[in-house]
C-alpha cells in the first residue's frame, strides 16, 4: 500500500479545525469554515491555500530551453527570464499526459509545476524523453512547498510582507525575492479566476509563512481555503481539472486549449497527431452549460439530446458565485453550440440545459 | 452535535418525529454536517408510496450527492417545498424548518426498526 502523504502544514490545518481528505494519495484539506463561505472569501476578499502537493521539476542545462520544448505544446522560446507559460504535455496520440506551468529563470535553467498526483508519472515520462537533450531533470517536490494568496485584496496583503515590489509583476511573470523573511518564488498566477500570487519556498519555512499571512490577512478577512472550494473557484472560470476536462485520451484541442498548442514550433511529442486532428477537425469538444430544469450535474452524467447520448459531464456543481447549477461537459462538436439544448442524464431522469458562453465568471479588473 | 430525545433515528442517519400513525422525516445534525453545505434537495411527490430501507430523496452538498432513505412504509402526505428553494435550511436547522417530508404509516410495526436518541448516539460513537 502506497503511503500516504502529507504537506508540512498538515498539523496547521488540524488545528485550524480542517475537514481532511485523501486527494491522490495527499491527506489535504477539503475544506474549513464550509465551501460556500471559503469560495466567497476568495472571490470578496482573499484565501490563502497550501497547495504544497503540487509536483516541481528543476530543467537545468545548455539544452533546457529545447527539452522543454519537445515535452510541452506550446512555445517556451516565447519567454523571457522570469516570465511564465501555461502547456499541455501530450503523449504521442495527442492526448494530454499533464497540465502545467513553465518557469523560465534562463534559457538553460527552467521550473516545471504540474499536478500532485502526476508527479512521477510525469517525471518518469519526461526522462524517458530526455536522452538527446544536454540537459537534467531533477524532480525537487519534496524539496519544495507552496502556498497560493487569491483574491482581489492578495497583492495589498503580500506587499505589507515583502520588500519586492508586487505591482512589477504581471500576470504569468515571478520575481525571486523575501516575503516574511523567506526566500521565495513569487509568482503571479492561480488557478482561482482571481488575481493572486503563488510562493515558493523551502517546507522548513512552511508554518511561519502560513501563519504570517494569515496574521497580515487578518484585519480584512483573509481565512485558509481548502481543495473544496479551489475546485468550485478555477471551475467557474473555467480551469480545466487533469482527470476532468483533461486526460490521456483528450487532446487540448477537443479541451478548447488550442492557443496553447504551436504547431508552428519544430517537433513535440503529439505534433504529427495534433495536427492532423486540427486538419481532419475535431469530433467532441468541452462546452459550458447552465441547468434549465432542477439538478445539479456531476462529472461522468451522460449527455443526451433527442434520447441520443452526445457525451458527458466533465465537471459540474452550484456555482457558488452566479447561484446557479451549470457544468462543462465533452460533447460532440455537433451540437456543441451556445445555445443549443441538451439533457444531463441524472439519476435516469433526463434534465434540461442549455450550452451557455464559457467562462462563467469573469473577474472585474 | 445536537440528538434530541423526543425523536427516534436510524441508522443511515434519518430521524423520525412519530404522531400517531403519521411521522415527519428529516436526516440529522450529523448527516448535515458530514455532508457539509447542502445546495440541493430533491423530494418524492405527494401520494408517492415509500418503501421502508429505499431511497426517497437526494440531498447534494457542493462536493457530495447522497440518497436519503425511508425509514418507514407508507404514503406522503406533505413535502417541505420551502427545500427546494432553500436547501440550506437542513444545514441550519435539521430537526425543525429541514424536515423533509411527512408520510402517514402503512405498518405501524415498523417504528419498532428505530433507534432512540441513546443508540443513535453510540451508533455514530462507534463509527468514528
Amino acid at each position: 500500500m502506497a503511503t500516504i502523504k502529507r504537506t508540512p502544514l498538515y498539523e496547521e490545518h488540524l488545528k485550524a479545525e480542517a475537514k481532511v481528505i485523501d486527494f491522490g494519495g495527499w491527506e489535504m484539506p477539503v475544506q474549513y469554515a464550509g465551501i460556500l463561505e471559503e469560495h466567497r472569501t476568495v472571490r470578496n476578499r482573499a484565501g490563502l491555500f497550501d497547495v504544497s502537493h503540487m509536483g516541481e521539476i528543476e530543467v537545468r542545462g545548455v539544452q533546457a530551453l529545447d527539452l522543454v520544448n519537445q515535452l510541452i505544446t506550446n512555445d517556451a522560446a516565447k519567454l523571457a527570464d522570469n516570465q511564465i507559460l501555461y502547456s499541455p504535455m501530450c503523449n504521442d496520440q495527442g492526448g494530454i499526459v499533464d497540465d502545467l506551468l513553465v518557469y523560465r529563470y534562463t534559457a538553460e535553467h527552467f521550473l516545471l509545476v504540474v499536478n500532485a498526483s502526476n508527479t512521477d508519472k510525469d517525471y518518469a515520462w519526461m526522462l524517458r524523453h530526455s536522452d538527446a537533450y544536454d540537459a537534467q531533470l531533477t524532480d525537487i517536490s519534496a524539496g519544495t512547498a507552496q502556498l497560493a494568496l487569491q483574491g482581489p485584496l492578495a497583492q495589498d496583503i503580500l506587499q505589507t510582507l515583502t520588500p519586492t515590489d508586487l505591482s512589477d509583476i504581471k500576470y504569468y511573470w515571478f520575481a525571486q525575492g523575501k516575503v516574511a523573511g523567506v526566500d521565495c518564488l513569487i509568482s503571479r498566477t492561480g488557478y482561482t479566476g482571481e488575481d493572486g500570487f503563488e510562493l515558493y519556498f523551502a517546507p522548513q519555512f512552511a508554518v511561519q509563512l502560513w501563519q504570517d499571512i494569515l496574521v497580515a490577512g487578518k484585519p480584512v478577512g483573509v481565512e485558509p481555503i481548502g481543495l473544496g472550494a479551489r475546485d468550485t473557484l478555477r471551475f467557474e472560470a473555467c480551469l480545466p481539472l487533469y482527470g476532468n476536462e483533461l486526460g490521456e485520451n483528450i487532446s487540448p484541442l477537443e479541451a478548447g486549449l488550442g492557443m496553447f498548442v504551436q504547431l508552428g514550433k519544430a517537433d513535440f511529442v503529439g505534433k504529427h497527431a495534433l495536427e492532423e486532428q486540427k486538419a481532419d477537425g475535431i469530433n467532441r469538444k468541452i462546452v459550458g452549460f447552465a441547468m434549465l430544469d432542477r439538478g445539479i450535474p456531476r462529472s461522468h452524467y451522460p449527455v443526451a439530446v433527442n434520447g441520443q447520448e452526445i457525451g458527458f459531464v466533465t465537471s459540474g456543481s452550484y456555482s457558488p458565485s452566479l447561484d446557479k447549477n451549470i457544468g462543462l461537459g465533452l460533447v460532440d462538436t455537433k451540437f456543441a453550440t451556445v445555445g443549443q439544448e441538451i439533457e444531463v442524464i441524472v439519476r435516469g431522469k433526463g434534465l434540461k440545459a442549455k450550452i451557455v458562453p464559457k467562462p462563467f465568471y469573469r473577474r472585474q479588473r | 452535535m445536537m440528538t434530541p430525545t423526543n425523536l427516534k433515528y436510524t441508522k443511515e442517519h434519518e430521524w423520525v418525529k412519530i404522531d400517531g400513525n403519521k411521522v415527519t422525516i428529516g436526516i440529522t445534525d450529523h448527516a448535515q454536517h458530514a455532508l457539509g453545505d447542502v445546495v440541493f434537495v430533491e423530494l418524492p411527490n405527494v401520494g408517492d408510496t415509500l418503501e421502508e430501507g429505499k431511497p426517497f430523496g437526494v440531498v447534494e452538498s457542493v462536493k457530495a450527492v447522497s440518497d436519503v432513505y425511508a425509514p418507514v412504509s407508507g404514503k406522503v402526505i406533505t413535502i417541505n417545498e420551502a427545500l427546494l428553494d432553500t436547501p440550506e435550511t437542513v444545514n441550519q436547522a435539521p430537526y425543525e424548518a429541514g424536515w423533509m417530508v411527512e408520510v402517514e404509516l402503512s405498518d405501524l410495526t415498523q417504528l419498532n426498526d428505530l433507534i432512540d436518541a441513546a443508540a443513535y448516539e453510540a451508533f455514530l460513537k462507534e463509527e468514528e
